[in-house]
């Protein structure tokens, strides 16, 4: 098996999710500059709701794919009307408080959502259930399952979709002017509160799709898989450049290819007995095929904010970002 | 002391396709009220910005009090003796009048944590003369009575006065004044200027951004006046108030 | 009528006595009461921890429990049979609060001169990756012991007396609890003195200056980024020797003690009781850290009784409390429930 190849299509799928979910941090700080950190919470609701109608219809006599759609379906409004009542009964009213308040509510509100979730789904995961046949293509020695074709397929959508939304029609451009300076937009007739509204709901739909495109992947759905899953997309996030909606696609994709590659090499590469001259005490760990390595993929979850600390530190812009630091 | 304080040469800085200062050389005098200025947009605050470090220079040098200003950071320039105030006032909102005015001691003072947590005397003896030196500047900027007042609640023209006093607490030799006047009427325009000119009887230099043409011909010694980031004029208020330059571009072109 | 300084003085008296008697009126209603007071207390010493960094500063820190679990570790693997070393707590204690000191300055020196909503994610990554270290750092080396983590850690020694057992002592009977009890008090009032000299220092208005306007605070001449850093350090310390403290207590540490969610519980309990305000902050503290047993108490036994069964889990009640209490705080209150003195003394003037 190639696994350099495999890795990269693994890398591929999570990291188109992992953008989507990104779009919904980007859009709502271009505008607004908050973190919102209850977007991860909104992602795992998408996903839970999904699944639970799902499960509901698997024994029907639908269609596979039907019974998916209607999932999805039920997952996108909710989450927009959840994304909505987030902007409206905690954000807005802080929006001239100082800098610290709103960022406070979000911490709060991500976890009142997520207990609510727990609440009601509780604490054991929501298995998808087996109704789609879920076949493998060989690809030049690797792998890639048809789950992963449509994942991979349906965010490009999502993103070309929000593409044209965001620069070809009259409501995507005033985002883009509010996102430049919200006040100025507001003098040339953007109605700011709409468009601060829009970027919420905006982003908790396309994170319900991904919430249920990254559940169905890996299977489960948790309560608790917003909380990394958040915190992921919010590095590809600023990886891009925060802010910037086209960073943010590219944030996701590389995180997800640096992660698969990461999680997949850092086994051998730290494994001390590949490296030449083992001695002493190190040398009697590797006789007889010994390993002595130091991370193994069980650090997979590390290398997404090693990744964020490393970019804040040395382009703390982004890739396509231009804002850097603190306004005089 | 007299003579050269602070000598600018060749400043430049741009943001982005704007060129917003261009090769601009200054020089301050000790002692002397040096005025700064030109049309809305044409530079001067940033040019401030750039003296006092909050924003980093493409070119140009800066030399204060013959030594070579380190432009880096903005702590350095306090430290070296250049205090300023804001054009929209920045005051600790939730700190006393007196303890916005103790901050601006910091620069001059040393207690560390090790000194705080134990109360040693060198703390507080110098704590004791932070205290003091506060309490004696609210009184020169006239507002001593506000001194347990959070600094938020204080009128428009007292904060200016809070934000004069603690700078002044920095110990500087030039005081950057950016746009002191601005919203202010005419009776506290006139005490301001009083202020100002007690400030160079007490031997400080002044360095003035100013809207209100009116109080920087009546007050400096000096003038020069930007225009689209160019130093187009440098002179005493009279000459540079007939230079046909200026005219043209206070008035736009052709009026003069 | 009384002066102030008097009464002030009588006052704390009062508190001291009923302090001191405190743990023997919970012995009586049973040990366990004396083992949640202690916990709760170790919660206020995180919180004047955190109080620092975000309460005085400005900075917020979402990964402070890693500073705990630095302290708690170092503490675990110096005085347990984990490795075989047994070194006295006086020795290990500083030892933590350094090194969760260094791990503060490891982190905060090349984040702090981001805006500060990126410290905030940066630093809730920053405990992420500790926790999985901890979880992982079994192999190949075993150093922590991974998700069984360490146990059977030596309970302080001080001279013949453990804090183990129990002594008799002038006919009354010291548990171990009560023992600890004297001793997370006599720690307080020593962080206590520490914030309020510190909150009342050059130090401490410079960080203050820089949560009210960073731009101002460097032109005033303080060097922000140092500044910052030695809050988030001092932050760091404190933290650490909670965490030694913690350890000795429990006698046992997993990774499972140090998750995101115990970090946004001292951060509430910092903000509804009042940033930067050290008594509102330690009356935030006993109040949150008080909750979950009061929610034991009255929600389980009453939805059994309504509905004969357990609907509702407390645990997951008191996450919500603790959400809620952010969100609501913030919207209705953002300055706590016991705002600083500052804007106390303000309201005063205005109604005299």
């Amino acid at each position: 098996m190639d696994i350099l190849l495999q890795q990269i299509i693994n890398g591929l799928t999570t990291g188109s999710v992992y953008a989507v979910v990104a779009l919904g941090y980007t859009m709502v700080y271009g505008v607004i500059q908050l973190i919102n950190f209850a977007h991860g919470e909104v992602v795992m609701i998408g996903a839970m709701v999904a699944f639970s109608i799902i499960t509901s219809l698997a024994g029907s006599s639908l269609p596979p794919l039907v019974i998916v759609l209607a999932g999805v379906m039920a997952a996108v409004p909710a989450c927009m009307v959840i994304g909505y009542l987030l902007e409206r009964a905690a954000y807005r009213p802080l929006r001239h408080a100082p800098r610290l308040a709103p960022l406070i509510t979000a911490i709060g509100m991500s976890i009142v959502l997520q207990h609510l979730a727990l609440l009601a789904w509780g604490r054991n995961p929501l298995a998808f259930p087996q109704i789609i046949d879920n076949r493998v293509f060989a690809v030049g020695g690797a792998a890639i399952s048809s789950v992963q074709i449509a994942i991979i397929l349906l965010s490009l959508t999502m993103m070309g979709g929000l593409s044209w939304f965001v620069y070809r029609t009259r409501f995507g451009i005033a985002i883009r002017a509010s996102a430049e300076n919200v006040h100025v937009a507001g003098l040339m007739g953007v109605n700011a509160d709409r468009v601060i509204a829009a970027t919420f709901v905006i982003g908790a739909g396309l994170g319900a799709v991904a919430g249920v495109m990254y559940g169905s992947y890996y299977g489960i759905a948790h309560y608790t898989m917003g909380f990394s899953l958040g915190l992921k997309a919010f590095s590809a996030a600023v990886l891009g450049g925060i802010g910037n909606i086209a960073g943010a696609m590219l944030g996701g994709i590389l995180l997800g290819l640096v992660e698969a590659l990461g999680t997949g090499y850092v086994g051998d590469l730290t494994n001390l007995c590949a490296w030449p001259g083992a001695q002493g005490w190190l040398a009697a760990q590797c006789a007889d095929g010994g390993h002595f390595v130091l991370f193994g993929s069980n650090y997979q979850d590390v290398f997404a904010f090693l990744m964020l600390i490393l970019v804040l530190v040395f382009r703390p812009s982004g890739l396509l970002g231009e804002r850097v630091s603190e306004r005089a | 002391m007299t003579g050269i304080l602070l000598e600018a040469r060749d400043i430049g800085k741009r943001f982005g396709g704007v060129q917003a200062l261009k090769d601009v050389s200054l020089t301050i005098n000790s002692g002397e009220i040096y005025g700064l200025i030109g049309p809305n947009g044409a530079g001067k605050t940033t040019l401030f910005n750039v003296f006092t470090g909050l924003y980093p220079r493409d070119s140009g040098e800066v030399q204060f009090a013959g030594k070579a200003l380190d432009l880096a950071s903005p702590h350095a320039v306090a430290a070296a003796g250049i205090a300023r105030t804001f054009q929209n006032i920045r005051l600790f909102a939730n700190m006393t009048a007196l303890e916005n005015v103790m901050v601006g001691r910091h620069v001059r003072t040393r207690a560390g944590v090790f000194g705080a947590i134990l109360r040693t005397r060198a703390e507080r003896t110098e704590e004791a003369a932070i205290r003091r030196r506060a309490d004696e500047l609210l009184h020169y900027v006239g507002i001593a009575d506000r001194a347990d007042d959070l600094a938020r609640h204080l009128s428009y023209g007292d904060q200016r006065r809070l934000e004069i006093a603690r700078a002044l607490a920095t110990d500087p030799q030039l005081l950057a004044l950016d746009e002191p006047a601005a919203g202010m009427n005419a009776t506290e325009t006139g005490a301001l200027r009083d202020l100002i000119e007690g400030l160079r009887r007490d031997g400080l230099t002044v360095l003035l951004i100013e809207h209100d043409v009116k109080l920087v011909m009546g007050l400096c010694d000096r003038v020069a006046v930007l225009d689209y980031g160019e130093k187009i004029a440098e002179d005493v208020p009279e000459a540079v108030r007939a230079n046909p330059k200026v005219i043209e571009a206070y008035l736009g072109t052709g009026a003069a | 009528m009384m002066n102030m300084a008097m009464r002030e003085k009588l006052g704390l008296a009062l508190i001291a006595v009923a302090l001191v008697a405190l743990p023997f009126v919970l012995a009586s209603a049973g040990t366990a009461w004396v083992r949640i007071t202690n916990f709760a207390v170790l919660f206020v010493l995180l919180s004047l921890g955190l109080n620092i960094v975000v309460g005085f500063a400005g900075l917020l820190d979402l990964g402070y429990v890693a500073f705990y679990a630095v302290g708690a570790y170092v503490y675990a693997l110096l005085a347990s049979p984990h490795f075989g070393l047994h070194l006295p707590f006086w020795v290990i204690l500083p030892l933590g609060a350094a090194v969760a000191c260094l791990a503060g300055v490891i982190l905060g020196a090349p984040t702090l001169r981001l805006r500060g909503d990126y410290l905030a994610i940066v630093t809730l990554g920053f405990g992420e990756i500790v926790r999985i270290f901890m979880n992982n750092l079994s192999a190949p080396v075993n150093l922590t012991n991974g998700p069984k983590g360490i146990s059977r850690i030596d309970s302080f020694q001080i001279g013949p007396v453990n804090f183990a057992g129990s002594d008799t002592f002038a006919g009354l009977v010291f548990s171990g609890p009560i023992k600890y009890y004297y001793l997370l008090m006599l720690v307080l009032l020593a962080v206590i003195v520490v914030n309020r000299r510190l909150q009342d220092s050059r130090i401490g208005r410079a960080w203050v200056a820089i949560r009210e306007d960073e731009i101002a605070a460097k032109a005033s001449g303080i060097n922000t980024r140092n500044i910052k850093l030695l809050a988030f350090a001092m932050g760091a310390s404190f933290g650490g020797i909670a965490g030694g403290m913690f350890a000795a207590i429990q006698g046992f540490v997993s990774p499972e003690s140090f998750v995101l969610n115990e970090s946004i519980m001292v951060l509430a309990m910092v903000v509804l009781g009042g940033m930067g305000n050290i008594w509102g902050v330690i009356a935030g503290a006993m109040l949150l850290s008080f909750v979950p047993e009061l929610l034991r108490y009255t929600v389980e036994p009453a939805q059994r009784a309504l509905f004969g069964k357990l609907l509702v889990d407390p645990e997951v009640l008191r996450m919500l409390v603790f959400g809620a209490a952010l969100v609501l705080t913030m919207r209705f209150r953002p300055a706590g429930l016991w705002p600083e003195t500052r804007h106390r003394r303000e309201m005063n003037e205005n109604r005299a």
